[in-house]
């Protein structure tokens, strides 16, 4: 099937089976690795980018469901070569260790922050409930995600 | 102090990282890469009648199809550690084949491999083998392997026993001091199954060089050179010089990529079959079903106590699963990297742990973050409370009573235990002291009563540990006593370039733990240089010389030792030439802030023109080699003995059984650190893995031998709103043994924690009876344990 997103910005056309995972998609046809692939069953999380601003489990999209939309990856965060306020608090709050689950988390907490300006640690640690850390334990990813919050008000 | 060691530098890996630009395996595309597939077994136990692929052979895309029929069968992968029988029988070590040829043993054995162009292919074309299975009983509990009737995972034995094992004093002894004791207390409980579950899945290419008849294996792995000694000289027999292992970013590890698993000696050999690059990476029910798991013992024990709580010995009796196999260390885990725990923090005069290791029809046992340790670390802690609890003592009373006193390995020698190993330095009782400070103890005990008398449904508990841990593990001679079949020793070379720029290769590899950050650190300090000037280079063995990876909170304690040592070899080579420049002789030298300066005086020379004269060795002293790069093994004299106190506190709802961890406080020692920032994150990583343990986590097999908790639907990893923001604080006492002084932080947290949570809930319990509850607790479980 044909299909055309935009992603990042940048508009792409592909002729794709239709089984194709948006994750699968975007790793194997875009190359854009950034976006994991954790367990592709919608359970970690590492695969969360945006469509059209919302925070999606890519894995458990058909690249054909997203035709027409406007998808964001990890890569796409950042306005040219620094780094988007939610990125900078994660490397300031020690938010990442071994870096698997990150581009996920970064994307939710973008969704978070979105949604809740100003979010308390309680309704950060709710909004995380869809994706797994292993490593960090969640405490580093709860401050980065605070003090991301922060910057991005002031 | 240097500029850089102890600060909390912000890691230089973390760009890459955050921008989606790290580089894990299964992010490579390489030039004409295929596609694995596997065809696993749903059976535990099972004959294998026929395996037909001709069908797949035909669909759309297929490049080969391999059972063991094709010349992989005859390959298996090794275990890396001998334990043998108490009475002097040989472990018993069966094949593990790339792919099960008669028999399966395990639900999730491959039985074929499909290689195709793409990974769609090959997963249809997989879907076509036809496998015609014999069902047969399964074992999955490791005690009930052990019993008469219980089916043979390997039928050339006469039961499932893999090897028998014990340690400490004479059990005779022991039991004798239990039968004179004032109180004996008893438990009774399964240190359960856990699976690793690194976020990132296993992934393996193998590109075969056909020309240059070199193999480049790209690897999910915690340790390279392991990977590629065990693939080249005990797998496939193929020469160690023409194989390239690289593993770039890995995903987390916790032990479960320290292995070498059957898949990727496999891709190794279907790569040189077929002239192409072959890449597979694991889905994650693949993980479940072949990751190799963690813990499994079935322990009953006894700790008899005197009237004042002090302890009078421990008796230990375990039944440890294998698995269907061994894993590559997993003898090592119920044995040497449990039982020489026993001695916990305390005087404990008599100690005796015996093991029965059976194999089972479930996928390998091997270490899982602690291996060994936190399995001890939990007997411990769970028995001295239960006793306390028991004996009507406070929890925190009965270890003061107990403690080793303080000692630092310089002054005061080592703490010879009854379970072989000598600890390096400790002060026990002052991390107990500041977790009770920081918790406000007296406080809460009040708060606790209070809450019990309210009527709001809420049960507080508090619930301690005071864990010890052995870390980097050595000497190598020591363990190859043991059983070890390799080294534990570690390489770091220091290439100094012309300019003053320092390359440093480590055998280290790190999945996390922040490497490149930490260990330009300390180097950058040692040398006076500016971080800058020091990159840090790690996962490929053409690269770094040799190395033995990274787990058992080994990486600065051995590997940044070995760094230290060749910066040792660095700054005395750098002192002839200073010297000869400076016309100078080498004793009225002093090095600092990056020079060589005459003592005394202001003439100086700097690292850097050092460093160029020794590549432009024109004024030069007679007889000195040019250039300036040292690599160096270090082989520690001893493990490296971490230890701290974590305090759990909880609230348990009475209607619901729900456990609410409303705080959790560490007081760790990890001896020197170097990077707090990171030693925090590794600290709060292994409590939450801890917390996982004691409230959610189990795989659960059926008598059938099926995962019943093979996803994430019915795996419970703890998630961000199980856990609360962690409270740390340390104490240093330096490791007396290594040149930073430093012991070890990655598996502390994983160690400490799990007791401290299920003492709290007894804790909450105990006014209603409650002296134990089966892990994970999970509603169901603690809600019972309050109607009982
Ligand atoms: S890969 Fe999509 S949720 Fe795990
Ligand atoms: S940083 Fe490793 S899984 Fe989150």
């Amino acid at each position: 099937m044909k299909i055309s997103i935009k992603v990042n910005g940048v508009s792409h056309s592909h002729d794709i089976e239709p089984r194709i995972s948006l994750a699968q998609y975007l790793r194997e046809e875009l190359q854009l690795t950034g976006t994991h692939i954790g367990c592709d069953t919608s359970g970690c999380g590492s695969c969360t980018i945006l469509i059209d601003g919302d925070a999606v489990k890519s894995c458990t999209v058909l690249a054909v469901q997203a035709d027409g939309c406007e998808v964001t990856t990890i890569e796409g965060m950042a306005n040219g070569s620094g780094m988007h306020p939610i990125q900078e608090a994660f490397k300031e709050h020690h938010g990442l260790q071994c870096g698997f689950c990150t581009p996920g988390m970064v994307m939710t907490a973008a969704e978070i922050i979105k949604a809740n300006p100003n979010p308390t640690e309680a309704e950060i640690r709710d909004g995380l409930k869809g994706n797994f850390c292993r490593c960090t334990g969640y405490h580093n990813i709860v401050k980065s995600i605070q003090h991301a919050a922060e910057q991005i008000q002031s | 102090m240097g500029a850089f060691v102890g600060k909390p530098i912000k890691r230089r890996e973390d760009a890459r990282f955050l921008k989606g630009a790290g580089k894990y395996t299964d992010d490579l595309k390489l030039h004409g890469m295929t596609q694995l597939a596997f065809v696993r077994s749903p059976f535990a136990h099972a004959k294998i009648l026929s395996v037909d692929t001709s069908k797949a052979l035909q669909a759309k895309g297929v490049v080969a199809v391999y059972t063991a029929a094709d010349g992989c069968g005859e390959f298996g992968v090794p275990c890396g550690w001998q334990v043998d029988f108490k009475n002097g029988e040989t472990m018993r070590e069966p094949v593990h084949p790339l792919l099960a040829k008669d028999k399966i043993r395990h639900v999730g054995e491959a039985v074929a491999a499909v290689v195709a162009e793409t990974l769609e292919e090959a997963r249809d074309a997989a879907e076509l083998v036809e496998v015609d299975y014999d069902p047969l009983p399964a074992v999955t509990d490791p005690e009930k392997a052990m019993s008469k009737d219980a089916p043979l995972v390997h039928d050339q034995w006469e039961d499932n026993a893999a090897f028998d094992w014990c340690i400490g004093n004479d059990r005779a002894e022991v039991e004798a001091a239990l039968a004179g004791a004032h109180h004996v207390t008893e438990m009774e409980f399964r240190n359960q199954r856990l699976a690793p579950n690194a976020i990132e899945p296993r992934s393996y290419i193998s590109d075969y060089d056909v020309n240059a008849d070199k193999w480049t294996l790209y690897t999910s792995t915690q340790n390279p050179h392991l990977i590629r000694l065990l693939l080249c000289a005990f797998v496939l027999g193929i020469p160690e010089h023409k194989v390239r292992v690289v593993s770039h970013d890995v995903g987390g590890g916790f032990g479960s990529k320290i292995y070498h698993y059957t898949e990727e000696a496999l891709v190794t050999w279907i790569s040189r079959e077929i002239g192409r690059p072959v890449k597979w990476t694991a889905d994650r029910s693949e993980a479940f079903l072949t990751d190799a798991h963690g813990r499994d013992h079935m322990v009953r024990a006894k700790m008899g106590f005197d009237k004042e709580g002090k302890i009078l010995g421990i008796l230990s009796d375990e039944y440890c699963a294998m698995g269907a196999y061994l894993s590559t260390f997993a003898p090592a885990v119920p044995t040497y990297l449990h039982g020489t725990l026993f001695q916990g923090v305390y005087t404990t005069p008599l100690i005796h742990l015996n093991v029965t290791a059976p194999f089972t029809h479930t996928v390998p046992v091997d270490a899982y973050r602690g291996a060994g340790r936190p399995e001890a670390t939990y007997l411990l802690e769970r028995i001295i409370s239960k006793g306390a609890q028991e004996m009507g003592i406070d929890a925190a009373e009965i270890r003061f009573k107990n403690f080793i006193p303080p000692f630092d390995g310089v002054n005061q020698e080592g703490y010879q235990t009854q379970v072989a190993l000598q600890y390096d330095s400790g002060n026990y009782e002052a991390t107990l002291k500041r977790g009770l400070e920081m918790l406000g103890y007296e406080d809460f005990r009040k708060e606790q009563e209070k809450a019990r008398n309210n009527g709001n449904g809420k049960l507080l508990g508090v619930g301690i540990s005071t864990y010890i841990e052995g870390c980097g593990i050595a000497p190598s001679a020591v363990v190859g006593a043991l059983g070890a079949r390799a080294g534990l020793y570690e390489v770091g070379q220091v290439r100094v370039q012309p300019t003053g720029k320092v390359s440093v290769y480590t055998g280290a590899h790190s999945h996390g733990q922040g490497h490149e950050t930490v260990f330009a650190q300390f180097v950058a300090d040692a040398l006076g240089i500016p971080m800058d000037d020091v990159e840090i280079e790690h996962g490929d063995t053409e690269q770094v010389a040799f190395g033995m990876g990274t787990y058992g909170s080994r990486s600065l304690a051995v590997g940044g030792s070995a760094i230290i040592k060749s910066i040792e070899k660095i700054l005395e080579k750098g002192a002839k030439i200073a010297a000869h420049k400076l016309e100078a002789s080498e004793a009225d030298l002093e090095y600092a802030d990056g020079k060589w300066t005459v003592k005394g005086t202001d003439k100086s020379i700097s690292f850097g023109d050092v460093s160029l004269t020794a590549y432009v060795p024109h004024d030069y002293p007679e007889g000195l080699e040019p250039g300036l790069d040292f690599s160096s093994f270090y082989d520690p004299t001893n493990f490296t003995y971490p230890f701290g106190t974590h305090i759990a506190v909880v609230e348990v709802d009475k209607e619901t059984g729900k456990v609410d961890l409303k705080r959790f406080v560490a007081c760790d020692d990890v001896g020197n650190v170097m990077n707090p920032m990171i030693v925090d994150g590794q600290i709060h990583g292994g409590i939450a893995q801890g917390v996982g343990q004691a409230l959610l986590e189990e795989v659960i097999y059926d008598d059938q031998g099926q995962m019943i908790s093979g996803s994430y639907m019915d795996y419970a990893l703890p998630r961000a709103d199980d856990l609360p923001m962690i409270e740390t604080d340390r104490t240093v006492t330096p490791c007396p043994h290594n040149p930073l002084g430093v012991k070890g932080a990655g598996e502390a947290g994983a160690i400490g924690s799990t007791p401290a949570v299920v003492n709290a809930v007894v804790d909450a319990l105990s006014h209603l009876g409650v002296t134990d509850i089966q892990m994970p607790l999970t509603p169901q479980r603690v809600w019972k344990a309050m109607q009982n």
